[in-house]
C-alpha cells in the first residue's frame, strides 16, 4: 500500500499521508478548517460539527477532524452547503452560550468568539431561556460556569486520557446534558487533583482559575505589608505568550521588570528555592540509600501529583520525599531567614508566588506544615495568566520593558534550578548534586540527557560510585498511574523517581497561558517551552545547586546542614491518605 | 428528566453485595461491561445507589463519573429506590393532551417530591411514565396498583390522602 494518497481539496491537488484526516490535509494547502471539540489523539469525536466539509459522493457533510483522506477523494471546504451548515451550527451553539464577552476572563482569547468573528456572525436567530450564570466555585483553584459551556468535552478528555482522574463527564441526556461530577457533586467532594489541565483546554470561559489578583493588588496597596514575589522557573519562558510573543520566548528580564513596576517591595526568584529543594532532596535520597530507607524515593514538587498520590495511591506515601515544593520552600525561607535578616515581623510579610499551576493554590492550604505556626508560607499563588492580567491592568508595556535583575537577598540561582520547569529537570538537577556528593568527584558532564524530552515515561540507570541508580521520570498522571502499577506488580524497579502532574511538566502546567487548540494540535508547546529552559541552563555560569554561593551561605548562616533539624522545621512537610469519596461508606 | 439523588440511606439486604461482586467478577476485563453490569446490579438492588456505583467503578477500573454518566443517560436506570407506595402518572400523548402535566404537578406538590425521586421517609415515589395503554381513561394515574382515570387535578389530593393514612 502506498504511503500517501492523492486527493483534491477545493480543486487543488494534495498529496497527504495515508490515514491523515481531511483537516490535516487541508493545512498542507494553507487552509485551517475551524474546530471546537477536536483535540489530536485524545478527543477526536467529531461532535461539534463546526469542521464539516463536503466530500463528493458522501451522503452527508463529514467531520473533517476524523474523516480520513482516500485516493481520488474530492473535498470542498467552502461550498454553499458547508457555509450554511457551519453558520447554522455556530448559531445553535451560540444560542445556548451566555454571551457575556465584555465581562468574560477569556474575552479575546476565546475560541468560540474567534470562530464566530471569523464567520462574520452578526445575529443569532435562536434563543435559549435558561442562560443565567451557573457558577461552581467549591474548590480553591477553579471556577466553572456551565452557562458558557459548549459541551465540547475537551476538559473531560484531558481529565481522563492525560490525567486518568476522570472526575468530570457528561451527565444526563439531550438538552439536559451538562458537564459535571458524578451525582452532580461539587468538585471539592470528588477526587479532583486540582491540576487545572481542564482550564487550559477549555475553548470558552466556562473553566477559569479562581482569580486572586485582587488580593495581591490590595496587599500591594497596603503600606503595612512588605510584599515579596517570586516566579517559578517555567514562568519566564511562557509569560511572553500572553503578550503575543512567540511560544518559548525567554522573558526573564522583562518579567522581573514588570513585577517591580507592579510595586512589589522585593522581587526574588523561586529558582533559588528549586536549588534548595535539590540540596534537601539529594540529601534525602543519599540518606535513604545509605540507611536502608524506603525506596524508590519519589519527588514531591508537584502538588497535583501529591494529591493524586494521597487519594489514589496512598500506599506510596512512604516513598514521597518529605521536601516541600520549591514554592513552599520559597515562602518558608522568605518568612523566616529573610524576615529575620531584615528585622521584619513575619506577620507583615506577604508572599506572592507566580506559578504555572492551579494546584499551587490548593497547596497553600494544605494543613499545618508551614514553617511558622499559624502563618502560611505563601499567601497567594497566582498563575501565569493572572500575572499577565495584573500587568495588563496596570498599563505596563510588557514588550517594551528593559531586562532587569531580581533583588539580591534571595535570588541567585543555578542552571539546575532553571530546568525544574521541564519534565526530567528535577531528576537531572538532583543527579548533578547527588552524584558529586556520593563520588566526591566533579562530574565531567552535567547533562543527563536520557531524562530529557517529552515522552510520558523515561528510564535511565546511572553508575554512581559502587551504586547503580535506576531512575524513572514521568509526567501526566496517566503515566504516573502506569509507572506505579508497574512498581506494584514488580515489573518495574527503581531507586529514584520524578513525577510531575502535568504532561511535559510545569511548562505545560494548568496555570500556563491558554493557547487555542488549533495551535496545540499542531505545535508541541511542551518541547518548545522546555528547550528555552535548557538553553538558559547552558548559559548559566553555575549549573549545580550545591555550587550556588547563596545556598551555601543560607546553610552556613541559618539552616546548618541539609536534612538538619532546622531544615526539617522549615523545609519539610508530611502527607496523609485522603478519601476518594468522603462521606460514602463502600 | 434529570435523575436527582434523594436522601434515602442505602443499606444492602443480606447476600446482595456478594451477588454484585460475582456479577462484576464475571464481566471484569471484558469490553462493553458497563451496561450489563449496571442492568444486573439494578435487578439485585432495585436501583443504583452511589455505593453500588462506586463498587462497580472500582471493580471495572472506571471512574465514578464515567459510571454515573451512563446511569444518568439512560432512563432505565434509577438512582433512587422505589417508595413503599408508587405513584405513576401517565405522560403518554393522550394523557398529556388531557392535562397529565397538571396532574403530575399536583401529585408532586401533595407528596412533596419530584417525579423520578422518592420521599425522605421512603413512603412514596413518583414516576412520570410513558403510555400505559389506557388512553380511553386519559388522564390516568396509578397509585399503589390502583388505576384512576378521567382525572381532574382537583381530585388528586383526595385520592392521595387515602394512601397517606394507610
Amino acid at each position: 500500500m502506498a504511503d500517501t494518497v492523492k486527493l483534491k481539496i477545493n480543486g487543488m491537488d494534495v498529496e497527504a499521508p495515508q490515514g491523515a484526516t481531511i483537516l490535516e490535509a487541508a493545512r498542507q494547502i494553507g487552509i485551517e478548517i475551524p474546530t471546537l471539540c477536536y483535540m489530536k489523539e485524545i478527543n477526536a469525536i467529531g461532535a461539534c460539527r463546526i469542521c464539516v466539509v463536503e466530500v463528493k459522493g458522501a451522503r452527508t457533510l463529514v467531520a473533517s477532524c476524523v474523516y480520513p483522506v482516500a485516493e481520488g477523494m474530492e473535498v470542498t471546504t467552502n461550498s454553499g452547503t458547508v457555509y450554511k451548515a457551519r453558520r447554522a451550527t455556530l448559531e445553535l451553539i451560540l444560542s445556548n452560550h451566555r454571551k457575556d464577552c465584555l465581562t468574560c476572563l477569556r474575552s479575546q482569547n476565546c475560541e468560540l468568539q474567534k470562530i464566530a468573528k471569523d464567520a462574520g456572525i452578526q445575529e443569532v436567530r435562536f434563543h435559549s431561556d435558561n442562560l443565567e450564570p451557573q457558577i461552581e466555585n467549591s474548590t480553591l483553584h477553579l471556577v466553572r460556569d456551565n452557562s458558557k459551556c459548549i459541551l465540547c468535552r475537551r476538559c473531560v478528555a484531558v481529565c481522563k486520557q492525560n490525567q486518568s482522574v476522570a472526575v468530570i463527564g457528561p451527565n444526563d441526556r439531550g438538552f439536559d446534558t451538562h458537564i459535571s461530577c458524578a451525582f452532580d457533586r461539587n468538585l471539592d467532594e470528588v477526587p479532583c487533583v486540582s491540576c487545572g489541565q481542564c482550564i487550559t483546554v477549555c475553548p470558552t470561559g466556562a473553566l477559569t482559575e479562581r482569580d486572586e489578583t485582587e488580593k495581591v493588588f490590595l496587599a500591594l496597596a497596603d503600606p503595612g505589608k512588605h510584599v515579596v514575589v517570586g516566579a517559578a522557573p517555567s514562568i519566564r519562558v511562557t509569560l511572553g505568550e500572553c503578550f503575543d510573543m512567540p511560544v518559548g520566548s525567554n522573558v526573564e528580564g522583562k518579567m522581573v521588570a514588570a513585577l517591580r513596576r507592579l510595586g512589589f517591595d522585593r522581587v526574588f526568584d523561586v529558582n533559588i528555592a528549586a536549588d534548595l529543594t535539590i540540596m534537601e532532596e539529594a540529601h534525602e535520597f543519599i540518606s535513604r540509600v545509605q540507611n536502608g530507607g524506603v525506596l524508590p524515593l519519589i519527588t514531591s514538587c508537584s502538588p497535583g501529583w501529591i494529591r493524586f498520590c494521597e487519594q489514589y495511591y496512598p500506599e506510596f506515601i512512604p516513598n514521597l520525599s518529605s521536601c516541600k515544593s520549591p514554592q513552599q520552600m520559597f515562602g518558608a525561607m522568605v518568612k523566616t531567614y529573610y524576615a529575620q535578616k531584615e528585622g521584619l515581623n513575619p506577620e507583615d510579610v506577604f508572599v506572592v508566588t507566580i506559578m504555572p499551576c492551579t494546584a499551587k493554590k490548593y497547596e497553600n492550604h494544605r494543613d499545618g506544615t508551614s514553617a511558622l505556626d499559624g502563618i502560611p508560607d505563601v499567601d497567594v499563588a497566582l498563575t501565569t495568566r493572572e500575572l499577565a492580567r495584573m500587568i495588563a491592568h496596570s498599563g505596563i508595556m510588557f514588550r517594551d520593558l528593559p531586562d532587569e535583575e531580581p533583588d539580591e537577598a534571595f535570588s541567585e540561582n543555578t542552571g539546575a534550578g532553571v530546568i525544574f520547569g521541564a519534565t526530567g529537570g528535577v531528576m537531572e538537577a538532583a543527579l548533578r548534586t547527588a552524584v558529586e556528593s556520593i563520588t566526591g568527584k566533579e562530574l565531567p558532564d552535567v547533562e543527563f540527557t536520557a531524562v530529557r524530552g517529552t515522552e510520558g515515561i523515561k528510564e535511565a540507570a546511572y553508575a554512581v560510585g559502587d551504586l547503580n541508580v535506576r531512575t524513572a521520570v514521568s509526567s501526566g498522571l496517566a503515566n504516573a498511574r502506569k509507572l506505579l502499577e508497574g512498581i506494584k506488580s514488580g515489573e518495574r524497579q527503581y531507586d529514584f523517581i520524578e513525577i510531575m502532574g502535568c504532561p511535559g511538566g510545569c511548562v505545560n502546567g494548568g496555570g500556563q497561558p491558554v493557547q487555542p487548540q488549533t495551535v496545540r494540535n499542531f505545535t508541541d508547546l511542551r518541547a518548545i517551552r522546555a528547550k528555552s529552559l535548557y538553553d538558559m541552563d547552558r548559559e548559566k555560569p553555575l549549573r549545580k545547586s550545591h555550587e550556588n554561593p547563596l545556598i551555601q551561605k543560607v546553610y552556613e548562616d541559618f539552616l546548618g546542614e541539609p536534612g538538619s533539624h532546622k531544615a526539617h522545621e522549615v523545609l519539610h512537610t508530611r502527607y496523609q491518605k485522603r478519601e476518594k469519596y468522603p462521606g460514602v461508606k463502600v | 428528566m434529570p435523575n436527582t439523588k434523594t436522601v434515602v440511606p442505602f443499606s444492602a439486604a443480606p447476600g446482595q453485595l456478594e451477588k454484585l461482586d460475582a456479577v462484576i467478577a464475571g464481566y471484569k476485563g471484558k469490553p462493553g461491561a458497563t451496561m450489563p453490569v449496571l442492568q444486573e446490579a439494578q435487578e439485585i438492588f432495585g436501583y443504583l445507589p452511589e455505593e453500588v456505583q462506586i463498587k462497580i467503578a472500582e471493580g471495572l477500573g472506571l471512574s465514578l463519573s464515567e459510571v454515573y454518566g451512563v446511569v444518568s443517560f439512560y432512563t432505565q436506570f434509577s438512582v433512587n429506590p422505589k417508595g413503599r407506595k408508587q405513584v405513576s402518572v401517565c405522560m403518554g400523548t393522550a394523557c398529556y393532551v388531557k392535562g397529565a402535566g397538571e396532574i403530575l404537578e399536583r401529585v408532586e406538590k401533595k407528596i412533596g417530591c419530584k417525579a423520578g425521586s422518592v420521599t425522605e421517609d421512603g413512603q412514596f415515589s413518583i414516576d412520570a411514565t410513558r403510555c400505559i395503554g389506557a388512553c380511553g381513561l386519559a388522564p390516568v394515574m396509578i397509585v399503589d396498583g390502583d388505576v384512576y382515570g378521567r382525572l381532574s387535578p382537583d381530585q388528586v389530593d383526595g385520592i392521595l390522602e387515602k394512601y397517606m393514612k394507610g
